[in-house]
């Protein structure tokens, strides 16, 4: 349990040094949003004095306070779930984020799920059957590690995609077919939901599959070298089972260090969505960063930050279940 | 330690070879590994590019070519026979003797882009994994060898940027750090704080184990100070990791070049204050400009290849030298599934 705590209080320090650094950011950085706000303003009319006020209102800054009671009353907003005004949107920056988020957390979930399941068993086999054929997935793997995720998103959009120029097998744009169906629970709406995030999800799998991969072969390679290994051998298990034993053991540190692995799929299923026009967090982020709605950029920072820091978290409490030793120590 | 008795009581039986020669060959033994030749020959060639580009380039990358404009299409009802002045959609041509990979939408020639833009991502790669190797370099070994409270502080902040997602901070830094875009030196330092979490941990845990070797403890109690057991002592075995990691972190960093450069917030050349040409940006002037609706792959295709084919050879480079160092891994390595092997062939490399 310790050790839970203790990086559970790693979390929450990370938490406070993005919500604050998020804070600062704006405040700190000369040609703040409001300046930039009151230029565009300034596009459409004159933007006068109360215009300005108006617009630093909104912004969820007022300059005459100190920046200790703006810091206070921003950390008082956010504990209350309020994370500004999406000025683009018109409309609660929080509100906008429930909205996005489903989208994001779906496709994450279910392909991060299964290029784990599939990219570990892949690095298993490969370790086992080493010196046959399987040695040539690594080359191929390592390739496919090295590709960004949004240049992988391209491909798959040109050979399979509708709008692309190749097989057109599976649409490439948006969430759900805006023009046919109707968001509900209805069939049309669901399979219209599924076949678009065919491709999406494809992506992700296929970029962060290698990774996983790779990892996993290493540390079967090293672990079939322990004597555990050996000795479950001469024992006359059958070699499933000895492969078992050797895979549960290297699977630890792939475990452990999820918290690489997924902050890489969340920057690259982000980079993803904006390819696909896919309605999740990713591509709200980058139509904000378009439009310079800074404190819908920052609300959805960090909403990513404490997904993220949710992942690290869930992948502790794993690693402590199925590592005897973590839970001796916890 | 282990392995030095075992040097100790195989030397006199060894006879005749003597330990320099064993120590070439194990230098040389580094080189040979298909991996590495490979990963050393991606780099060869990009790094040259990144040199000479700019002399091989056959046009400036900003420059349209103008006699090529007025082929592009006429945009329907438009031009002769209509009321309204003609108006040309504009059309990327095709690769070409005059034009090897092609044009943009803008005419402009892709091949010299991609040579200009090669230049600014390896140096902005290199550039910020320089640093963020420096500062892990610092912050780990400080922590793994000096321990107690200063471990804790420094491993905690570590572990707590290795916390936060890189990207989305790096794009926020990014979207508020004014001109970013146009500074080489602002971005690579903006890359490098969020990339260097990782190799300061690994480095930490390798100096820890380093630390309590009878070496280290031979230095100290012969009182060397701290700063010349940590460089002298310390860091001289830490240099595989350290050459290592700096690879990954080049591998990193160019691909959070490439990622904010696709978001526009590496700057542009078509910005103001005007940026440098780099890979990011041309995918994302060719994604922005409907190159895969248009079938124009000659514009998208190069600079999202380079970058994986720059980040295949760093990686194939890493895995090599993560083979010297944990021996288990090189494929030779495994005698028990290779019954017939000699067993003196496989001493050497299970040292």
């Amino acid at each position: 349990m310790r050790a839970l705590l203790r990086r559970l209080g790693v979390y929450f320090l990370a938490a406070w040094v993005a919500l604050t650094v998020s804070f600062l950011l704006p405040r700190v950085v000369p040609g703040n949003p409001v300046a930039g706000a009151v230029a565009r303003a300034s596009q459409s009319g004159n933007c006068n004095s109360q215009c300005v006020m108006a617009i630093e209102a909104q912004l969820g800054y007022n300059v005459h306070t100190s920046i200790w009671d703006q810091y206070l009353q921003y950390i008082g907003n956010l504990v209350h779930g309020d994370l500004g005004h999406s000025w683009s949107e018109n409309a609660s920056v929080g509100s906008l984020i429930l909205q996005y988020l489903p989208w994001t957390l779906g496709l994450l979930v279910v392909a991060t799920t299964i290029s784990f399941i599939a990219g570990t068993t892949i690095g298993v086999l490969i370790a086992w059957r080493r010196g046959s054929w399987l040695d040539w997935v690594l080359p191929g793997a390592t390739f496919l590690q090295a590709i960004p995720y949004f240049f992988l998103a391209l491909v798959v959009v040109l050979i399979f995609g509708q709008t692309g120029t190749m097989l057109k097998w599976f649409p490439s744009l948006f969430g759900y077919d805006i023009y046919a169906v109707n968001p509900g629970p209805n069939v049309p709406y669901l399979t219209s939901v599924f076949s678009h995030a065919i491709l999406p999800a494809a992506t992700v799998i296929l970029a962060s599959m290698a990774g996983f991969i790779l990892a996993m072969r290493n540390n079967m390679v090293t672990t079939m070298d322990e004597d555990f290994v050996l000795v479950a051998e001469a024992k006359g298990l059958p070699t499933r089972t000895v492969m078992w034993y050797a895979a549960r053991n290297a699977l630890l540190p792939v475990v452990a260090n999820f918290t690489i692995a997924i902050s890489l799929v969340v920057a690259g299923q982000i980079l993803v969505e904006i390819v696909f026009n896919y309605p999740g967090i990713g591509f709200h982020l980058y139509d904000a960063l378009g439009k310079l709605d800074y404190s819908l950029v920052q609300g959805i920072f960090v909403v990513i930050t404490l997904v993220v820091l949710a992942a690290n978290l869930l992948a502790d409490v794993v690693y402590v279940l199925i590592d005897p030793r973590a839970r001796q120590v916890a | 330690m282990t392995i030095d008795s075992t040097t100790l009581t195989q030397a006199p039986l060894a006879g005749p070879t003597p330990e320099p020669i064993f120590h070439r060959t194990r230098i040389l033994h580094l080189p040979r590994s298909p991996k590495i030749i490979a990963g050393l020959v991606i780099l060869a060639v990009f790094g040259v590019v990144a040199i000479i580009g700019r002399w091989i380039a056959p046009y400036s990358p900003n420059a349209t070519d103008e006699q090529n404009w007025v082929q592009h299409v006429l945009v329907p009802g438009t031009g002769p026979g209509t009321d309204i002045p003609a108006n040309f959609y504009p059309l990327p041509l095709g690769p070409s003797a005059a034009h090897w990979l092609g044009t943009t939408v803008f005419a402009q020639d892709v091949w010299s882009q991609l040579l200009a833009a090669t230049q600014a991502t390896l140096f902005v790669g290199l550039l910020a994994a320089a640093i963020a190797t420096v500062l892990s370099v610092l912050i780990g070994v400080t922590a793994g060898y000096l321990g107690g409270g200063a471990d804790e502080g420094l491993s905690l902040v570590a572990n707590v940027f290795l916390a936060i997602p890189g990207l989305p901070l790096l794009i926020v830094l990014a979207d508020y750090v004014p001109s970013a875009g146009s500074s080489i030196l602002l971005v690579a330092a903006i890359i490098a704080i969020t990339t260097w979490a990782y190799s300061a941990r690994t480095l930490r845990a390798q100096t820890l184990s380093l630390r309590n070797r009878d070496f280290v403890e031979a230095a100290r109690v012969s009182g060397e100070g701290r700063l010349r057991i940590i460089l002298v002592e310390v860091l001289p075995n830490l240099l595989p990791i350290v050459a290592a990691s700096f690879l990954f972190t080049t591998l990193a960093a160019v691909g959070a070049y490439v990622a904010i450069a696709f978001l526009g917030l590496a700057g542009s050349p078509t910005s103001s204050p005007p940026g440098l040409w780099n890979w990011g940006d041309m995918l994302r002037e060719g994604f922005a400009n409907n190159a895969i609706r248009g079938g124009w792959w000659w514009w998208w295709a190069p600079p999202g290849l380079c970058v994986a084919l720059l980040g295949t050879g760093l990686a194939l480079l890493n895995f090599g030298i993560d083979e010297f160092i944990n021996p288990r891994l090189r494929a030779a390595g495994l005698s028990r599934k290779a019954p017939g092997r000699p067993a003196s062939s496989a001493a050497p490399s299970s040292e």
